[in-house]
């Protein structure tokens, strides 16, 4: 094994691009559990951002485009998912699932004609001064504009739970939606709202996996990402910060796994591929076994404004 | 102004209606699909539901295959609505089910070639002890620190399908298959062959084991004091802790029975209609499953029909990529549909729309 | 004389299968207290939500100050001068006090500016509480501070208070009425909904009684004894259990030194608890809501393992043992909660038959039920505690508070315990089916069994208990005989050994 090809800049660089399209969809659906509903479809909606944002950069020539086809395809496809459990009142774990085997079926299909094509990506960004530094600026000021949103979209959602009323309302609505009703809020308006906020966030996490960090288009190419985003929420007891650390933390994992199997280390490559997914199992159990604090009191469960 | 009106017990037409009405739903905006994709949709449904079964040209071949298709599915989901109607969420079944095939496989393997009639029923016991194990994983994680259930068994899906790429092509690769991966094929090995018991059919002793499973698990739900506990574990999990059920006995016997199953069902797919084990063996039947468990009301006689009416799709749909050039994904999207449409229509079983005027609400 | 505050005509709003309200009026005068009786379901609290925006009436109209009135949500309600204070469902545990007030006000201001008020309001009135302290763990009393100086906050014309003094201590209800007084002194006006008489006739200058959704009278109740106002609401006499006497017999269940940590974030620990309870006897435990009374319930039913040794059933150590080891040795339950708790909601009555009674009552054998059996059980705790309801195959969530309450009393009744320990038996359940309830434990008593009632209702306790003790934060205090007991003595012991708001404004 050849750890001295590991380059440390190059490392932290990756890191970053890889925790991208986790980031945006935890964060994204921090909000919507935030709001006491728990949307299991993030790797379909996810996957369906992976396909549109794909497409239509391939079609358009535009990456931006792209985003924001994602963002939208994925943002209507979960309002499916907010209809039926807001409105219809369906159970929220059995419709995410159903939304989950609905995106990889409908990315799958739409996906279909572009499999193997090469997509237009996003540029980096040439930042002056910052990104001339020495190491510094390779590793963290060299990236494309995506990756700074994230970064920005982290702390706007910090900010506005903590400090806009709006921010209060949402929180309220999950921690009682009965208390939030009786004063006089809209329930389910404010929870389909941040249920299209998630998906919306779903999708441009799935774009960037498609556009940026692979980039192409294959089928089932999110993996488990979703599903990792989920994780990163309850790891992350509900806040922006510790989702930020939780998703670059799982980015540094990924990374490094890869960079150790480019490495020939000696441990099996299948060890090593599923390392994330073990590492994640094992995060859950230390943060359960913490006891979980700071879930929204009402996350997951039904609203009808009769009862 | 159309108001949902909350029904003061669940409507029993509505359970048995809503499947009904989901499949009609399903076809007429699975018809607009195809429609967009340039098939005729007539012509599309007929080729998914009608030809597999009566086409003179492919209802010999095809028919048999409902069995085959239905065989794992009734299976799984036989084990999964267990659990779902306990409020546990083993979403890992795909896992549990590639870990079934290789741990009865592999046991099958180690006395490779002897012939003896105890190698199936022993390679039958250790597909169940692998699915089993797998399960108690999260089951464990679940009862000790009161980790996620949902999560971890899906994580195992994607650690089973590594572990599943590696013993292909490593421990239990065929010695004689120059090099490439897979097992050996069973079918070449009567001893340890799942083969048709009745010739033409498609039965296979995992349809038979299926029709078991319905049979005990409609005891176990509907007379027996454990199905009851694990209902009322599902409705109201105070009343259930309150009656003096134990919550971890719960969670243990509900995963430990649906992983069973699934890795049965692993064993008798490698070991029949796969014939070895291979990267790929597994076909999502364990994802799939979950939307049989729901559109059979997780009820096993529900599970039975809906098991059936899915592996007509997957045959169907087989058929009309063949036949009309329908892309594959089509049906997976088909599927996914026709569980989304159920949850909708499901709301008429508890309520009941009122026309009225709106309430400020 | 001028326009009154607020003038109700003809207020009419049906639901499917029930009228809430037919037909209703009469006016509320500026800084008027005015009083709203009747039972539960009598329809004060769908009168209340049209006043506050919650509900459209279907007929009728309001009006405030002359001027038409028909809120169409919560928030044109409070800008027009109506606040409310909810009895249940309108603070939320997570979050700190000054949230709370925020999400009530219309239009909060900055949050220094806002906790400056709250601490500005709370002198004021006598109602200390720390604008920073999470809602979660706060006592009931100050938990309904907060909804208080929350519609304080906003200049209210109009104070909704629906039960209040449920929550409170005698003398937390003093401070409360002491606070009303002040408000009415500045022109407020409030309306004040309850069912307890006495304090209605102390405390209210005019009082509507509804019952079955339709107005009884309107009337001075200061003018009117407790019995006239019962008779009106009630609208017929009921049988008060029986008096009698007895000699209390050998020890059945004693419960010494029992301890127990907290079972979550805003749930309270049992601290040392030891008492005895014996044949024949009825042991009333009171207490404000929230001081350990679910936690004591868990810890003798077995839903909670307590500490060995702790809890002796004729002499047994049981503390270990489960919920189904303790059925089978005669210690049976009824949780306050019913729908979730005592009984599975969806579930038909012959399912929650099974609940608790499938060993004593011999409805399983080799793990299979049978389900002839259960529905002759059903049908017999229906037939022989009145339950109304269509069958037995109907789902516990169908019947009402009252009727499943019976069910619920009445299996746990019909399985003979030696001990039985039922909360708030006769919670949100009409007179007569309370009274019911109330002569079915004394009559389960004479015949020999021992009885642990545990609720919030001080009546109640003392009409029915031989001995009386109270919970306060998980302790349990001295237990005296009924006979001879001083509202302040109860006072008192409900308050624990501390003096309750000393202890707040030092905080």
């Amino acid at each position: 094994m050849d750890l001295g090809s590991i380059n440390p800049i190059l490392l932290v660089a990756s890191i970053m691009v890889s925790a991208t399209p986790i980031l945006l969809a935890a964060i994204g659906e921090m909000v919507v559990e935030k709001s006491g509903v728990l949307n299991l479809g993030v790797e379909g909606m996810m996957i369906t951002g992976a396909v549109v944002g794909f497409a239509v950069a391939v079609n358009t020539g535009s990456p931006v485009l792209g985003f924001a086809a994602a963002a939208l395809a994925s943002a209507v496809l979960s309002l499916s998912f907010g209809v039926l459990t807001q409105v219809f009142l369906s159970n929220q774990v059995a419709t995410g699932l159903g939304l989950t085997l609905v995106g990889l079926g409908l990315s799958a299909l739409i996906g279909k004609p572009y499999e193997g094509m090469k997509s237009p990506t996003l540029p980096k960004l040439d930042i002056p001064l910052l990104g001339d530094l020495p190491v510094l600026g390779r590793m963290l000021f060299s990236h494309d504009i995506m990756v700074y949103l994230s970064l920005a979209l982290v702390a706007a959602v910090w900010a506005f739970l903590k400090f806009t009323r709006a921010g209060l309302i949402l929180r309220a609505v999950g921690e009682s939606h009965d208390a939030a009703h009786a004063l006089g809020y809209k329930v389910v308006r404010i929870r389909l709202m941040a249920i299209f906020f998630g998906g919306a966030c779903a999708g441009l996490g799935g774009a960037y996996l498609s556009l940026v960090r692979v980039p192409q288009w294959t089928e089932g190419m999110t993996a488990g990402a979703g599903w990792i985003a989920l994780a990163i929420v309850v790891f992350a007891s509900w806040r922006a910060g510790r989702v930020l650390i939780g998703a670059y933390l799982f980015g540094g994992v990924t990374v490094l796994q890869l960079n150790l199997q480019a490495a020939g280390a000696r441990v099996p490559v299948e060890l090593l591929s599923t390392s994330p997914y073990l590492i994640t199992i094992l995060v859950l159990v230390l943060i359960s076994a913490r006891g979980i604090h700071g879930a929204p009191a009402c996350l997951g469960r039904p609203f009808h404004a009769s009862s | 102004m159309i108001r949902l009106e909350k029904r003061p017990q669940p409507s029993q037409l509505w359970t048995v209606l809503t499947p009904v009405l989901a499949v009609l739903l399903t076809m007429l905006v699975g018809g607009i699909m195809f429609a967009f994709l340039g098939t005729d949709p007539l012509e599309a449904i007929r080729t998914i539901f009608w030809d597999p079964l009566f086409n003179p040209q492919f209802a010999g071949f095809t028919r048999p295959q409902l069995l085959v298709k239905a065989g794992p599915l009734i299976l799984i989901a036989i084990g999964l609505s267990i659990g779902f109607r306990a409020g546990i969420w083993n979403i890992g079944a795909e896992g549990q089910y590639i870990m079934g095939a290789i741990c009865g496989a592999g046991a099958g393997l180690a006395f490779y070639p002897a012939d003896s009639v105890l190698i199936f029923p022993l390679m039958i016991l250790c597909g169940a002890l692998g699915g089993f194990a797998w399960a108690m994983i999260p089951a464990l994680l679940k009862v000790r620190f009161g980790t996620n259930e949902i999560l971890v068994s899906l994580m195992l899906v994607y650690v089973a399908e590594n572990l599943l790429a590696s013993v292909a092509s490593n421990l239990l690769r065929n010695p004689e298959g120059m090099g490439f991966p897979g097992s050996r094929n069973f079918k070449q090995w009567p001893a340890a062959h799942n083969a048709e018991l009745i010739s033409g059919t498609g039965m296979h002793w995992g349809v038979a084991f299926a029709f078991i499973a319905v049979i005990l698990a409609y005891v176990l739900m509907s007379r027996h004091i454990q199905g009851f506990n694990i209902r009322l574990t599902g409705e109201a999990p105070r009343a259930a802790r309150f009656a003096g059920v134990n919550p971890a006995r719960i969670v243990i016997l509900c995963l430990g029975i649906s992983g069973a199953l699934a890795g049965m069902a692993g064993l008798f797919e490698v070991t029949g209609p796969a014939g070895q084990i291979s990267i790929d063996f597994n076909s999502g039947y364990g994802f799939t499953a979950i939307i049989v468990a729901f559109l059979g009301r997780l009820h096993p006689v529900g599970i039975l029909l809906a098991g059936l009416l899915m592996a007509l799709t997957y045959i169907g749909g087989e058929l009309a990529q063949l036949m009309l050039g329908v892309p594959g994904a089509a049906i997976q999207l088909f599927q996914g549909m026709l569980l989304f449409f159920l949850l909708a229509t499901d709301v008429f079983t508890n309520f009941r729309l009122s026309l009225g005027r709106k309430e400020p609400a | 004389m001028a326009d009154p505050l607020l003038r109700l005509r003809g207020l009419t709003k049906a639901y499917p299968g029930v009228i809430a309200n037919d037909d209703v009026s009469f006016d509320i005068g500026t800084g008027e207290i005015h009083a709203l009786l009747g039972e539960n379901g009598a329809g004060k609290s769908t009168l209340v939500k049209m006043i506050y925006g919650l509900v459209a009436p279907d007929r009728g109209e309001m009006r405030m100050n002359g001027a038409p009135f028909a809120p169409p949500r919560p928030s044109a309600a409070r800008s027009a001068g109506v606040a409310m204070v909810f009895q249940h469902f309108s603070l939320f545990d997570a979050l700190d006090v000054a949230e709370n007030v925020a999400l009530g006000m219309e239009d909060p201001p900055k949050p220094r500016d806002l906790a400056r008020q709250i601490r500005e309001v709370s002198e004021n009135y006598g109602l200390p509480l720390d604008p920073s302290r999470l809602v979660g763990t706060l006592s009931a009393g100050e938990r309904q501070r907060v909804e208080i100086i929350r519609c304080l906050l906003q200049d209210p014309r109009l104070l909704i208070m629906d039960e209040p003094t449920s929550v409170l201590t005698p003398q937390e209800v003093e401070i409360l009425f002491e606070t009303l007084r002040k408000l009415k002194s500045e022109g407020t006006s409030i309306l004040y909904i309850s069912h307890k008489l006495e304090e209605i006739r102390s405390l209210c200058d005019t009082a509507t009684i509804l019952r079955l959704g339709k107005k009884v009278d309107t009337c001075t109740p200061a003018e009117k004894s407790a019995r006239e106002l019962a008779e009106m609401m009630v609208g017929a006499s009921f049988a008060t259990p029986e008096a009698r006497a007895h000699d209390p017999g050998a020890v059945i269940l004693s419960v010494s030194n029992l301890s127990l940590p907290a079972p979550g974030a805003f749930g309270t620990p049992l601290r040392d608890i030891t008492f005895e309870l014996r044949a024949g006897e009825v042991l009333g435990l009171g207490g404000v809501a929230g001081n350990g009374q679910d936690e004591l319930l868990a810890a003798l039913s077995g839903e909670r393992l307590a500490p060995a040794g702790t809890i002796r059933l004729d002499g047994q150590d049981i503390s270990r043992a489960n919920p189904v080891a303790r059925r089978d040795a005669g210690l049976l339950s009824a949780p306050e909660e019913r729908l979730g708790h005592a009984a599975a909601p969806n579930m038909s009555l012959i399912e929650n038959g099974v609940l608790t009674a499938a060993r004593r009552e011999g409805l399983v054998s080799n793990g299979l039920i049978s389900w002839p059996k259960a529905r002759a059980f059903a049908e017999k705790v229906i037939a022989q505690f009145d339950v109304r309801t269509p069958g037995p195959g109907t789902a516990a969530r169908a019947l009402s508070g009252g009727n499943l309450q019976k069910f619920v009393i009445g299996r746990e009744i019909l399985q003979r315990p030696r001990v039985l320990v039922v909360n708030q038996p006769t919670w949100g359940v009409d007179a007569a089916a309370a009274a019911a309830i109330r002569q079915a434990l004394l009559d389960l008593a004479a015949e020999g069994a021992a009885i642990l009632c545990i609720s919030q209702d001080l009546d109640e306790l003392m009409q029915i208990s031989d001995r009386f003790g109270a919970l306060n934060e998980g302790r349990l205090s001295t237990i005296h005989p009924v006979a001879g007991l001083s509202i302040e003595k109860i006072g008192l012991m409900m308050g624990g050994a501390h003096d309750m708001e000393v202890a707040h404004v030092a905080e």
